[in-house]
């Protein structure tokens, strides 16, 4: 067997990219309205609590984490690796489209060379196979 | 004395690195050995999938790994500039992930995998500057 994904499991793989991007973004707008904490400063990470901006990181945090374990439940971890790098291009188009940033000809070189490296795995299996594991899932109900 | 200022920022890095290479290979040993989650998900509904990550050992550690690289991370930030260390760390982490992949999980890293993992590497670095 090949180990095809099923459109459930891209769907997981798409929303580990954007979740982890727009959780990070949020986040990053909802410290930058709060300030800089430093050891003297720690209770300004209570009042962060109450940002909206710093709960939507969150929120969309822990559903990455989530997204992230399901994946490789069903993914070699070389095979997820490339979806959570295009992470950073999904940060940086956002900048460039969005914020309206300039993009400098190393930052596009660098989208690039990550989007090649999704496509690189995306064509291959998703999962090594291991004669033992997988008896072992047969027995788990295949 | 600017020797001794470059090899404590390196090794902050190379340690921050290291604890995520260890949470990520460790939680994926985990989830490997529990098998397909939305298998898991189908039998015993959300709460059962949730309650069977959260009580795998090694998920746990791997976890615990994740969180202390947070913390290590901003102890790096304090010592290294955001523009050296962010992009250093990352590149480690994704070349450091796809050698304990092999060597650890046993995943075949074919050359495309290999190619995939430099160019990622290559990538996080440009996308930073």
């Amino acid at each position: 067997m090949k180990h095809a994904l099923k459109p459930s499991q891209y769907a997981v793989l798409i929303a580990i990219m954007l979740t982890a991007s727009v959780g990070d973004s949020l986040l990053s707008r909802g410290m930058g309205q709060i300030g800089a904490v430093d050891l003297h400063h720690l209770s300004l990470l209570w009042h962060a609590l109450f940002n909206p901006f710093v709960d939507a990181g969150i929120i969309l945090l822990i559903g990455f984490f989530a997204c992230y374990t399901t994946a490789l439940s069903w993914a070699d971890l070389t095979f997820v690796m490339p979806a959570t790098a295009f992470g950073y291009v999904v940060i940086a188009l956002m900048g460039r489209f969005w914020l309206h940033e300039q993009m400098s000809r190393s930052r596009w070189a660098g989208i690039l060379l990550i989007v090649c490296a999704v496509g690189f795995v995306a064509g291959g299996p998703s999962r090594t196979e291991h004669a033992d594991l997988d008896l072992m899932d047969a027995g788990v109900g295949r | 004395m600017i020797l001794s200022q470059t090899v404590r920022i390196w090794s902050a890095i190379s340690f921050v690195a290291a604890l995520a290479i260890a949470g990520e290979v460790l939680i994926a040993a985990g989830m490997r050995q529990l098998g397909d989650l939305d298998l898991i998900r189908e039998r015993s509904g959300i709460p059962g999938a949730i309650k069977a990550v959260l009580t795998d050992g090694k998920f746990v550690i791997g976890a615990l790994c994740m969180a202390l690289n947070f913390f290590a991370m901003l102890f790096a930030l304090s010592i290294a500039e955001l523009s050296l260390a962010a992009p250093a760390i990352a590149s480690l982490t994704y070349i450091g992930n796809a050698i304990a992949a092999k060597l650890f999980l046993n995943e075949k890293v074919d050359h495309r995998r290999w190619l995939a993992t430099a160019f990622v590497a290559v990538g996080v670095v440009l996308l930073a500057h």
